[in-house]
């Protein structure tokens, strides 16, 4: 039997800053526009411009701090990173190393093994640079610098992980946490959170880490995964062909499901970090802190924990709405305006989510209101509308957010309840289908769900279906 | 009287009351460059079109009612590191030498906004590295007393070209002297201001913790004047202060009795020209005859202000000048092979040697493994010098001494030994390491004719104190006129 080995990861996670402006400027951080739009000369560095603080990127810095139960640092500075790349306007990034805003922190996460607590080195803030457009074919470059400048935190935890599954439960426990505090959407796939693992392998019971190399380029959760174990394999093999495992970084190409060496340790820059001397040091007060600490929200386990003890929904419920702020807060608003709990349970588990997934969205994208949701439940509760109309108006209301008492209104998909008519109208189906009507008085029970179906598209669908039911019984 | 004799704030007066127009005002300095620019060399550039087009502007405000302050319609000029928009600035140095900036340094604007009329940009020290204006890309400027003296530097040019009447007063930065030590060799009046007072916004930084905008003029007057002008608290820079305390005119008052002026004995050793210290103390005995209270201290720390002060600056100037990388504006190579090979050859070929020195200087104090031994310690010793200007100002109101250890050396002859040269901030640089506000005013003439300059230096936000002792010893000593010896 082959020796046993662990895993050791660290994860770098760098979280964009859902701020309406930059770090140090007040240029929007909008995606999208015509590249080098959202600039000013402070983030194209031009000569004499001077950066500001952006407050809001210290209120969340500090709110994520506080969430994954950080110190924070009350004197902290900036520092400048000295490198030179064009994306890079100044040729240095703004950034902290000596004084990191939050340190010392932990978050806990739960996997099949258990409860566990991921330690978090620090947290500090700094800007993000532009974006590189290579023309190979005409052997030139053009840079964007509508990016540059917008808000990054960077989280760096301990290496307290063991294996992929518990690396994941730390990246959702960490999205959770920030989406909650409204800190940022955190989309991997867009790129508002980037993860960097740090991983090294061990002779299972050793005590000294071992050789560790940093993975770039990993753009979801599936491809994180894979390249654990394709780095974990990798280190292995050197070690059981009795080579040395080389400190570098990599860059993993999933398409391919390999990683490339990018640069050695001995290829690492120096770069020169100092204070900025163009901002001023901050200093966190009291009052500060307590505006903030006031500020924050009800997190995931909190509110699981209410959802049980306030509203008579399944477990399973709680945990899909939960998993997102925005479906959370959605449920609440539409509780709040009188709806029953469970039905609005039933709209987001049912259709919402059928919806997400066929249009590929994040719960993040809902887009109609609390209102409008409690104004459609209050329609079928009055039975003004069937659930099949009811299920063609949340569509529509998810697509558009539309009032769905005025649409009903418009459409004309109120449910006839008059009953003459409907009488009428089943009489003719009666009339108009013999063959089914003596199906069913032979016997044929079936029959009857055929004639209920004529009705209904007689009716254009606004009827009561066990009204229906009930008339076509009485008649037949 | 001719218009170029008058200080900026008697021309201001005398367009105000309608005896001169603010275009006779930019003629006569037109006309005046047109003479002894080619002597001299105070200007990178020379605004022509942009003074007339200005002057016509300012005089209809000015005759609508809509500027009435004390330096509407009068021309000045800016230190060519402060952002002008749609103006070369270039900093003295080939590779800023295409650059036209998009927006106004803060400054600037403030100027504008109490409607200046800027004549042009004037030379320096390439990126205000030097104490000559010997480093600049674009020509050596001369001293307006004797061409074959540097004007000093950095603002260099600024300090030439109001001596030489080119101006009648200019912007100049000042980061270990460089406003100071050209007034003192011009024989202008130069102050550089409390840390933070007038906004960086727009002044290409050299060292941005010591950095500071302040004026060149013909006196104390204007100095004060200008100071109301120029100082304002400015978001868009994070270190500019909010202060109250910006009425500087009230400190022309005449009256120093009582005022406690505190001489350093350090600044009187080993390395001081006999003639400039005669020439300070006198002035020193003409505030103690006013009614001062003149007394010897001891400041030290002073010899190591030097090695602090190129620590801090080089560090910062090998940080603030990476931008300049050829690739979104200034000077690129011609030829060049890949991206690194552009930046190699780009800021080669942009950068003069002084410029290069500080980078590499810098870079290595910031280097890992030397950054504690050379920039933390450097920053302790900043941090003393500060502590040992608290404990004097706990005593005095003012500090006097020397700007500079000689008068204007002649051209050619400082270059060679740059530590010499550097030598040479000995008196300046504390003051900016402190980030206290230094004036020079003109106190004598040493036997080369030549003018020498008395320091004034004040607490942090006292420029009151030291306006006060500077325009009653101006009071004292009378005009102090330039006589061109060849």
């Amino acid at each position: 039997m082959g020796k046993q080995y662990e895993t050791v990861i660290g994860l770098e996670v760098h979280v964009e800053l859902a701020t309406k402006t930059k770090i140090f400027c007040g240029c929007t951080t909008a995606f999208g526009g015509a590249p080098n739009t959202h600039t000013c000369p402070v983030c194209t560095g031009m000569p004499g411009s001077l950066p500001v603080l952006n407050r809001q990127v210290l209120a969340y810095a500090v709110a994520v701090g506080l969430a994954t139960n950080c110190d924070i640092t009350r004197y902290c500075k900036f520092d400048r990173k000295n490198y030179f790349y064009p994306d890079n306007p100044q040729n240095y990034q703004i950034s902290q190393l000596y004084l990191p805003i939050c340190r010392n922190g932990k978050v806990e996460i739960e996997t099949e093994n258990g409860k566990k607590a991921i330690g978090i080195h620090e947290i500090h803030m700094e800007e993000d640079a532009g974006k590189m457009l290579h023309d190979e074919l005409d052997d030139y470059s053009l840079v964007d610098y509508n990016r540059s400048g917008v808000p990054l935190i960077e989280i760096v935890s301990e290496p307290d992980m063991r294996s992929a599954e518990e690396v994941i439960a730390y990246l959702e426990k960490l999205r959770m946490l920030i989406q909650y505090l409204g800190a940022s959407d955190c989309k991997m796939q867009e790129g508002s959170m980037r993860a960097d693992v740090n991983l090294s392998v061990r002779e299972a019971g050793a005590l000294e880490y071992g050789t560790r190399t940093e993975m770039k380029n990993l753009n979801s959760f599936s491809a994180i995964t894979r390249a654990i174990a394709g780095e974990t394999a990798r280190q292995i093999d050197l070690i059981e062909a009795g080579e040395k495992v080389v400190q570098e970084t990599r860059r993993w190409d999933d398409n391919v499901g390999k990683s490339y060496a990018m640069r050695s340790k001995e290829d690492a820059q120096d770069y020169r970090y100092f204070p900025d001397p163009d901002l001023v040091p901050i200093v966190v007060s009291d009052e500060f802190l307590q505006e903030i600490k006031g500020k924050q929200p009800e997190f995931r386990e909190e509110k699981m924990a209410r959802y049980k003890e306030e509203f008579d929904i399944p477990a399973y419920d709680i945990d899909i709405i939960t998993g997102s702020k925005h479906m959370a807060d959605l449920f609440e608003e539409t509780v709040a305006l009188g709806a029953q709990p469970k039905k609005v349970s039933n709209w987001l588990m049912v259709e919402t989510l059928r919806l997400l997934k066929e249009n590929n969205m994040d719960p993040e994208d809902i887009r109609f209101s609390p209102k409008n949701l409690a104004g459609l439940i209050k329609l079928t509760d009055a039975k003004a509308i069937n659930s099949t109309v009811a299920k063609e108006v949340f569509e529509e209301m998810f697509k558009n957010d539309i009032d769905p008492e005025k649409y009903v209104e418009e459409k004309g998909l109120k449910t006839v309840n008059d009953e003459g008519a409907l009488r009428k109208t089943v009489e003719e189906v009666i009339a108009n289908n013999p063959q089914s009507v003596e199906d069913y008085r032979n016997g044929k029970e079936k029959a009857i769900g055929f004639l209920v179906g004529q009705t209904m598209k007689a009716m254009k669908g606004k009827a009561d279906p066990s009204m229906v039911n009930q008339l076509l019984k009485e008649l037949l | 009287m001719n218009i170029l004799d008058m200080t900026a704030a008697s021309l201001g007066a005398a367009i105000k009351k309608k005896e001169v127009t603010v275009m006779d005002a930019v003629r006569a300095v037109l006309e005046q460059i047109e003479e002894t620019e080619s002597t001299y060399h105070c200007y990178v550039t020379v605004d022509k079109e942009g003074a007339f087009r200005q002057a016509q502007e300012v005089q209809s405000k000015i005759d609508a009612g809509e500027l009435t302050g004390p330096l509407a319609g009068v021309p000045v000029a800016i230190k060519d590191n402060m952002c002008t928009k749609g103006l070369l600035t270039t900093c003295s140095s080939k590779i800023l030498g295409n650059f036209v900036p998009t927006y106004d340094s803060e400054a600037v604007r403030n100027l504008q906004k109490a409607g200046a009329v800027i004549i042009g940009k004037t030379n320096m020290d390439e990126f205000a590295m030097g104490s000559t204006t010997e480093t600049s890309a674009f020509g050596v400027t001369k001293n307006p007393w004797n061409p074959n003296h540097v004007p000093g530097g950095s603002s260099g040019g600024s300090a030439a070209a109001v001596a030489a009447k080119e101006c009648f007063y200019a912007l100049g930065s000042d980061t270990g002297g460089s406003i100071r030590q050209p007034a003192s060799f011009c024989g202008v009046v130069g102050l550089k201001p409390t840390y933070g007072t007038v906004s960086r916004y727009g002044l290409i930084a050299y060292a941005s913790s010591l950095d500071q905008i302040g004026p060149l003029c013909k006196d104390v007057t204007d100095c004060a004047t200008i100071m109301e002008v120029i100082a304002s608290h400015d978001p868009k820079d994070s270190t500019s202060v909010k202060r109250e305390d910006t009425d500087f005119t009230s400190a022309l008052t005449d009256d120093v009795k009582g005022l406690k002026i505190g001489i350093p004995k350090d600044y009187f050793g080993e390395g001081l020209d006999p003639e400039v210290k005669d020439a300070v103390l006198k002035a020193a005995e003409v505030l103690k005859e006013k009614g001062a209270i003149v007394e010897e201290f001891d400041l030290s720390l002073a010899e190591y202000a030097i090695p602090a002060y190129y620590t801090i600056a080089a560090a910062e100037a090998s940080s603030n000048l990476e931008r300049f990388d050829g690739i979104k504006y200034g000077y690129r190579t011609e030829q060049y092979h890949g991206l690194h090979n552009m930046y190699k050859k780009s800021r080669s070929e942009g950068f003069g040697a002084e410029v290069k020195r500080r980078i590499m200087l810098g870079s290595f104090v910031l280097s890992s493994g030397y950054y504690d031994a050379y920039y933390l310690k450097a920053l302790r010793v900043k941090a003393l010098i500060k502590k040992a200007f608290d404990k004097a100002f706990a005593k005095y109101d003012v500090i006097l001494g020397p700007v500079a250890p000689t008068t204007a050396p002649k051209l050619g002859e400082s270059l060679s030994d740059p530590l010499k040269m550097y030598l040479g901030d000995i008196y300046t640089i504390s003051v900016n390491l402190a980030g206290l506000p230094g004036m020079s005013v003109p106190c004598g003439v040493d036997s080369k004719g030549l003018p020498i300059g008395l320091q004034l230096i004040g607490d942090c936000f006292k420029e009151k104190n030291i306006i006060r002792a500077a325009y009653a010893y101006e009071q004292a000593r009378g005009a102090f006129v330039r006589k061109e010896e060849n």
